[in-house]
C-alpha cells in the first residue's frame, strides 16, 4: 500500500486493520480496512469526525483498546519491521512510551491529579531507558526545559492542578517524547487548547520534531491544524481511508467528495467578503456502524454519488490526474462532476 | 430470631458512602492544608474528632486514668451510687464503674480498629484485583463476596465462639469478615471508576506494567474513599463488639467490656441504673464520634464540594 516508490522500508505499515466493539446493540464496526505506510520522520495527519475511528484504530494498534468489548478483526501493523498485533503484551509495552510516544487529547485529566509532574515524566525513563531515579530526574528537567517550561528546576515537584492547560500539554509531550520515540501519536493533542496555545503546542511539536528527527500521526478534525503541520493528510470517514495525499494537494485539489465538504465548511479569510457567505455543512449523519452501508460509507450523505457507490466500496487507489500519491476510494470523478456544475453555473 | 436479625442488620456498615467518583488524595501540604479547614468548617466533624481523640487517649492512658484497678472488687462499693469515691458508682461485685468504663475503651477501640483493619486487609486487595482485572477473575471474588454477605454475622460469631471459644480476638475476627465484603465492593467500584479516567490511559502509553498501575496510580486515588468508609464501618464495629460481649462471646469476665457491663447492669436496673448508664452512654459517644468524624471526612475529600 506504499504510494511513493522508495527503496527504505516504512516506519510504519498498517495493513487493513480492522476492529470492532461488541455492544448490546450488535457489534460497532469502527475501523474497516485501513492501510497506510509512514516513513521515518514525515508528519502524517489524519482527519475525521468523531467516529470515524481516526482515533480509534492507533490506540488498537498499541494494544489500548478495552478488549473486550473491543476485538481487532484483521490486518497487521507492521513496526519497524514487528507486527505489533501479535507482539507479547511485555513486548508491546516496551514499544509504549519508548519507541513510539502518546500525547493524549485533555491535558486536564490525562496527567494524575496524585503524582507530581516529575514523578510521571521519570516513568518512561525508568521503564524503558532503565535510568536511576537521580539520572531520570535530571533528564526530566532537561525535558520540561526542551517543552519551554520555565523555571523547570522550580516546578518538576509541583501537581499537574499548579500548571495551565497549555503547560500540562507540554508535559503531556515532554513524557510523549521521554525516550526520543521514533514515532509520536497526538491524538487531538490541541483540541482543548484555546487557538493561541494550540498554536505554540503546533510550533513546540515541529521544532521537536527536527530535533529528534522523529515521524509524528497527528490526529485532529482540524483543517488548519493539519494543514500546519502535515507533510501527508489522511481523511477518514466510518471507519475508511477516503482520501490521502501530500498536504498541498488535499486542500487544492480534494478527490473526494467528503474532503470538500470538509472544506466548504470552513471560513474562508483569504477571500474577503466573498470568503464570508454563509458556510456550507455537509448533510446528514454518519451512518451506523452496527450496520455499515455495504458500499462508499460517505455515499448516502454524497450529491454525487453513482448506484455503484451504493453497492461496492471504491478501492483506495492513485487518483487520476492528480500529484502521485494522492490516493482516493471513490467511484465518482470529482474534477469531472465540479467542472461540470461551474459550467452548469455560467 | 427475628429481633437478632435485626439487630445483625444494624450491625452491618452503611452502604457505599463516595459514590462512584473518585476523590482525589491530597498529598501536597497546600492540599493537605486545604482538606483539614474543610474539616475544621465543619462544626460537627471537630465534635466527632474530639471525641475520638478523647477516647483514644482515655484508652492509651487508663492506668493513669483510672482511679482503681478495674478487676479489684471492694465489699464496701456492692453497687454503690455515685460518690466522691466512686464517681460513676460501685458494680455488683464491688468494682469501680469509672475504672471500668476507662479500661473498657480499650476493648471497643480496640475491636473496632483491629477488625477494621482486618477487613481493610482482606477487602482491599481483593477489590483491587477484582476491579482492575476484571473478568473471570472479578467474578470469582465478587460471587466469594456474595456468600460472605450471606452469612449472618451473629451465626458467625456464634459458630467461631464455639469452635475457639468466646474471646474478644475471634469477635475482632467475626467482626472483621463481616464487614469484608463492604471493603471489596466498595474498593472495586472505586478501582473502575478510577480505571476509566484519562490518566490511567496515558499511564498505559508509556508502558507501565499493569501492577504498577494497580498500586501507584489507582490506589492512591481511592484511598480517601477507603478512609471514609473504614471510618464509619469502626462506629458498626463498636456496636458490633458490645453486643458480642453482651452476649458473651466477646470480652470475658472479669475484663472490662461495655457491652459485658450492660449485660450484667440489665439485671440491676431498678436498683443500680449507673450500671447500665455509664456504658450506654460510652457507646452511644464512642459510635457518635466515630459516625460524625466518617461524615465529616466524606465532605472535605469530596472533591465535588470545593471551596
Amino acid at each position: 500500500m506504499s504510494d511513493m516508490p522508495r527503496l527504505e522500508t516504512p516506519l510504519l505499515e498498517v495493513r487493513d486493520l480492522a476492529v470492532a466493539f461488541d455492544t448490546d446493540g450488535g457489534a460497532v464496526h469502527a475501523v474497516n480496512g485501513v492501510s497506510y505506510a509512514l516513513r521515518e520522520g514525515e508528519t502524517l495527519g489524519i482527519v475525521g469526525e468523531s467516529g470515524s475511528g481516526k482515533s480509534v484504530h492507533v490506540l488498537a494498534m498499541l494494544g489500548l483498546i478495552p478488549r473486550p468489548p473491543g476485538r481487532i478483526t484483521g490486518g497487521q501493523v507492521l513496526f519497524r519491521g514487528r507486527d505489533l498485533l501479535t507482539l507479547p503484551e511485555k513486548a508491546l509495552r516496551k514499544v509504549r512510551g519508548g519507541e513510539i510516544g502518546f500525547v493524549f487529547q485533555d491535558p486536564m485529566s490525562s496527567l494524575n491529579p496524585g503524582m507530581t509532574v516529575a514523578a510521571q515524566i521519570v516513568e518512561p525513563l525508568r521503564i524503558h531507558l532503565g535510568l536511576d531515579a537521580r539520572a531520570a530526574r535530571r533528564r526530566a528537567r532537561e525535558l520540561l526545559d526542551l517543552v519551554r517550561i520555565p523555571n523547570a528546576a522550580g516546578r518538576l515537584d509541583q501537581y499537574p492542578h499548579e500548571f495551565s492547560g497549555g503547560q500540562r500539554q507540554r508535559v503531556m509531550i515532554a513524557i510523549g517524547i521521554a525516550c526520543r520515540p521514533k514515532l509520536l501519536i497526538a491524538d487531538e493533542a490541541t483540541t482543548a487548547l484555546d487557538v493561541t496555545v494550540q498554536a505554540e503546542i503546533v510550533a513546540l511539536v515541529q521544532e521537536l520534531k527536527r530535533e529528534i528527527g522523529m515521524a509524528i500521526i497527528w490526529i485532529t478534525h482540524d483543517l488548519g491544524v493539519v494543514a500546519g503541520i502535515s507533510d501527508t493528510v489522511q481523511v477518514m470517514y466510518a471507519g475508511r481511508i477516503l482520501e490521502r495525499g501530500p498536504v498541498d494537494d488535499i486542500f487544492a485539489d480534494p478527490r473526494s467528495a467528503y474532503t470538500l465538504g470538509l472544506l466548504r465548511s470552513l471560513p474562508d479569510l483569504t477571500r474577503g467578503r466573498a470568503g464570508r457567505g454563509r458556510l456550507r455543512q455537509i448533510e446528514g449523519a454518519p451512518p451506523d456502524m452496527r450496520a455499515p452501508p455495504p458500499g462508499d460509507p460517505f455515499a448516502p450523505r454524497n450529491a454525487y454519488a453513482t448506484p455503484r457507490c451504493r453497492t461496492e466500496a471504491p478501492p483506495l487507489v492513485q487518483a487520476a490526474g492528480a500529484a502521485p500519491g494522492h490516493l482516493v476510494a471513490a467511484w465518482y470523478d470529482l474534477p469531472a462532476i465540479l467542472a461540470r456544475e461551474a459550467e452548469e453555473a455560467r | 430470631m427475628s429481633g437478632m436479625d435485626r439487630d445483625a442488620a444494624a450491625l452491618l456498615p452503611p452502604p457505599s458512602v463516595a459514590g462512584g467518583r473518585a476523590v482525589t488524595l491530597p498529598r501536597e501540604p497546600g492540599m493537605l492544608g486545604a482538606f483539614w479547614r474543610r474539616l475544621r468548617a465543619r462544626r460537627s466533624a471537630v465534635v466527632g474528632l474530639a471525641i475520638v481523640v478523647g477516647l483514644v487517649l482515655m484508652a492509651a492512658f487508663a492506668g493513669w486514668i483510672a482511679p482503681y484497678d478495674p478487676t479489684a472488687t471492694d465489699w464496701g462499693a456492692v453497687r454503690a451510687a455515685p460518690s466522691l469515691a466512686h464517681p460513676f458508682g460501685g458494680d455488683e461485685v464491688g468494682r469501680d464503674v469509672l475504672a471500668r468504663i476507662v479500661y473498657g475503651a480499650r476493648a471497643s477501640l480496640g475491636a473496632g480498629l483491629v477488625s477494621v483493619a482486618l477487613a481493610v486487609s482482606l477487602g482491599l486487595p481483593l477489590g483491587l484485583v477484582a476491579g482492575y482485572a476484571g473478568g473471570w477473575v472479578d467474578g470469582a471474588i465478587m460471587r466469594l463476596t456474595d456468600a460472605l454477605l450471606a452469612i449472618p454475622f451473629l451465626i458467625l460469631a456464634i459458630a467461631l465462639a464455639a469452635f475457639l471459644g468466646p474471646s474478644l480476638t475471634n469477635a475482632m475476627v467475626a467482626i472483621g469478615l463481616s464487614a469484608t465484603s463492604t471493603f471489596v465492593r466498595l474498593t472495586r467500584a472505586q478501582v473502575q471508576a478510577v480505571a476509566a479516567e484519562e490518566f490511567v490511559e496515558a499511564a498505559r502509553s508509556v508502558g507501565n506494567p499493569p501492577w504498577r498501575i494497580a498500586l501507584v496510580h489507582i490506589l492512591p486515588n481511592i484511598v480517601p474513599a477507603i478512609l471514609v468508609q473504614a471510618t464509619l464501618t469502626i462506629a458498626a464495629a463498636i456496636i458490633a463488639e458490645a453486643s458480642l460481649s453482651f452476649l458473651g462471646l466477646g470480652q470475658q469476665p472479669p475484663e472490662p467490656s461495655w457491652g459485658a457491663m450492660l449485660n450484667v447492669a440489665k439485671n440491676f436496673l431498678d436498683q443500680a441504673p449507673w450500671m447500665a448508664i455509664w456504658p450506654g452512654l460510652s457507646i452511644f459517644l464512642a459510635v457518635l464520634g466515630f459516625n460524625l468524624l466518617g461524615d465529616g471526612l466524606r465532605d472535605a475529600l469530596d472533591p465535588r464540594a470545593r471551596t
